[in-house]
């Protein structure tokens, strides 16, 4: 056992620990998933390392009950929101254990359970869902609020503007998150609008808005529970543009070569999960070798979860058809 | 019975449906404060409030992407097109969400709502008030497709529509608002892909749906003067398609002729063709043949929308080509 030690961390232990283990199950899931590439896992595959700070300190203050909608880069997030490492492995091998029957794969995560309402594969497409997903919470008469993501590629479809209108003029309860990880695929964001300041684009709309670090989860944490409060309140829709870094590259196909080596490893010297695992053993919460037995158990979990989606079984043929629509009998045009 | 408008026909499904589910509701342009742009929705604010009749802006891609986001959520939508035209800002919700999410999602999330509006030709609007889109939206799995202009098969197929597990495309007439047909007081409901033979007949099969069922049913009207006697055939859901009445129907009259007053290429008429020389080929006389909306954007003058559109005259022609008649 660490022995106790005063500490001026804004947050408990138990927090900070569940914050950890959050962004290590993130990061060893996508770097063990990312050597089965080309083996068990193919097609399309986003990693989210570098950005694990800002699903950890959004799951973190909010409720499971929350619905959540992101983008197509979706394993982070999902892993926190507490799906298990096994069915999205699975998933990402195509296999009928997946999170989504192996029918979605890397893009195409879902839950009913945790109120994940997917993975979303059109850039933006998920931003008026997001805002519908809240207007159906409103109009239950809840007080929960749906978490909308999307990159900062998304932010300059029209389907935002449309949204953040709308969300607006009928105060839906919803906090958009612009993961504003610099780069839309390979564009920078200076090469996109000439408006760079991304929270400046709720101001047309009144919305209340503003800028967080996204390379802690403390920020994310504290801005997104105010966020929270704002719309339980009923007061509408908030808009977080949560600058953050993604490591790798857009998917795995990407070279990265519109930016710099420096760059990345500037972000890297900010890296979110060793900033926490430092602050964790310097307020003497863990030993290093209680830091290492946690990470070997997370290893172990994913390695497990290599193993059970290897093991599972592919969907059955007669999958196919199921789930196009809802009733089993729908007269497909079969030749 | 009783005589209603089409108009009015659709605005009691909705508000039959809307008494019967608190989980559905309206929205769309112009559906709540002004009664609908073509007075379909009109009264509806004034008994279910603002929290269930949405007046929307102008952002046909933001409240379709609503409307199936509050569908994954537990609601039950009807968006209201105020054109079909209008649509195609939208249907990257319909193709890429709407469509798709169940399948995506392994089952886990349905989309039950309904997009509706008018659809088709509807006098001198120009080239872009003057689409219909059956054949592009029926080509797409995980979406229904519903194309009809009688009032009383639009109410009884509006209200199956709405109680649907699946995301509904439902095409109405702008110019078959205005126009009266037999409605029953009591409720009823139409099973969604079913056709309906409107008039029976032994010699040829006309297929169509929605505004041109009046033109085939002309058309055969005429025939019959010169003792043809055509089978007219409302297809009325456009996707599933109900071939069994339409290969039951060529088994009696071995001949075909098909009626869309959209472009040719790769048409509703398209594909029924397809369906009944592999299905009922050794039961045809001769090929099938279609009569279609001319293969152009619809022009302004209305000699040229005239040009456009089937009519009896064209019909008849064909029909006597089926059947190897002169004249």
């Amino acid at each position: 056992m660490a022995k106790k030690k005063t500490t001026t961390l804004p947050y408990s232990r138990e927090q900070y620990l569940s914050w950890y283990e959050s962004m290590l199950l993130q990061r060893r899931f996508e770097e063990q998933a990312g050597t089965q590439f080309g083996k068990g896992i193919r097609g399309f595959f986003h990693v989210y390392i570098g950005q694990e700070a800002v699903s950890a300190g959004i799951c973190s203050a909010t409720r499971l009950t929350d619905p959540i909608i992101t983008a197509y880069r979706d394993h982070g997030l999902a892993l926190a929101r507490g799906m298990s490492a096994n069915e999205c492995m699975a998933e990402l091998f195509g296999k009928a254990t997946g999170c989504s029957k192996g029918k979605g794969g890397s893009m195409h995560f879902f839950s009913k359970e945790h109120y994940f309402f997917g993975g979303h594969g059109i850039v933006g497409a998920q931003i008026p869902m997001g805002a519908g997903i809240a207007f159906a919470e409103k109009y239950k008469g809840t007080d929960n609020l749906c978490i909308c993501m999307f990159g900062d590629g998304a932010a300059r479809q029209g389907a935002l503007y449309e949204t953040f209108n709308m969300a607006m003029l009928w105060k839906l309860p919803v906090i958009f998150i612009c993961e504003n990880n610099q780069y839309a695929m390979g564009t920078s964001v200076e090469r996109t609008s000439n408006v760079t300041d991304l929270a400046k684009i709720g101001l047309a709309f009144e919305m209340p808005s503003e800028s967080v670090d996204g390379m802690n989860p403390e920020s994310v944490h504290e801005a997104v529970s105010r966020a929270a409060e704002h719309c339980r309140a009923g007061k509408g829709p908030v808009f977080l543009e949560i600058e953050t870094y993604r490591y790798r590259g857009h998917s795995v196909s990407d070279p990265g070569l519109y930016r710099t080596k420096e760059e990345v490893a500037a972000y890297r010297q900010k890296d979110p999960l060793n900033a926490i695992k430092n602050k964790i053993v310097e307020a003497a919460w863990l030993t290093e070798a209680e830091i290492e037995t946690l990470d070997d158990r997370i290893m172990q979990t994913i390695k497990d979860s290599i193993h059970f989606a290897e093991e599972s079984p592919f969907p059955d043929d007669t999958e196919l058809y199921h789930d196009t629509y809802a009733e089993a009998d729908y007269p497909f045009l079969m030749e | 019975m009783r005589l209603i408008t089409l108009r009015d026909a659709l605005r009691e499904a909705m508000t039959e449906e809307m008494r019967r589910d608190p989980r559905v509701f309206l929205m769309g342009e112009e559906v709540a404060e002004y009664n609908g742009a073509y007075k379909v929705s009109k009264g509806m604010l004034a008994e279910f409030g603002s929290q269930r009749v949405i007046d929307t802006p102008i952002t046909e891609l933001g409240f379709a992407g609503i409307g199936v986001g509050a569908a994954m959520n537990g609601l039950r939508p009807i968006i209201e097109f105020m054109t079909w035209n209008f649509s195609i800002l939208a249907w990257d919700q319909i193709i890429n969400s709407a469509a798709k999410v169940r399948s995506m999602s392994g089952g886990q999330f349905g989309c039950p709502i309904v997009f509706r509006g008018p659809s088709g030709v509807a006098g001198q609007l120009g080239a872009q008030h003057s689409q219909s889109f059956e054949s592009w939206l029926a080509n797409t799995p995980g979406i229904k497709v519903i194309s009809t202009a009688t009032p009383y098969d639009a109410k009884g197929l509006l209200k199956s529509a709405i109680r649907d597990e699946n995301p509904i495309m439902f095409m109405e007439s702008e110019v078959e608002y205005g126009v009266e047909g037999d409605v029953p007081e009591e409720e009823y409901l139409i099973p969604i892909g079913k056709a309906d033979v409107k008039r029976q007949g032994t010699d040829v099969t006309l297929v169509t749906f929605n505004k041109m069922v009046k033109v085939a049913l002309s058309a055969a009207k005429t025939l019959a003067e010169e003792g043809i006697e055509a089978e007219v055939i409302d297809l009325r859901t456009i996707r599933p398609m109900d071939y069994d009445t339409l290969i039951e129907s060529v088994k009696k009259t071995n001949r075909m002729v098909v009626v869309e007053e959209s472009w040719p290429f790769a048409s509703v008429a398209t594909e029924i063709t397809y369906q009944i020389q592999r299905r009922a080929f050794d039961y045809m006389d001769a090929p099938v043949i279609r009569v279609m909306g001319a293969d152009t954007s619809v022009s302004y003058a209305p000699n040229l929308v005239s040009a456009f559109l089937p009519n009896p005259t064209r019909i008849i022609k064909a029909v006597k080509e089926v059947m190897y008649l002169k004249k």
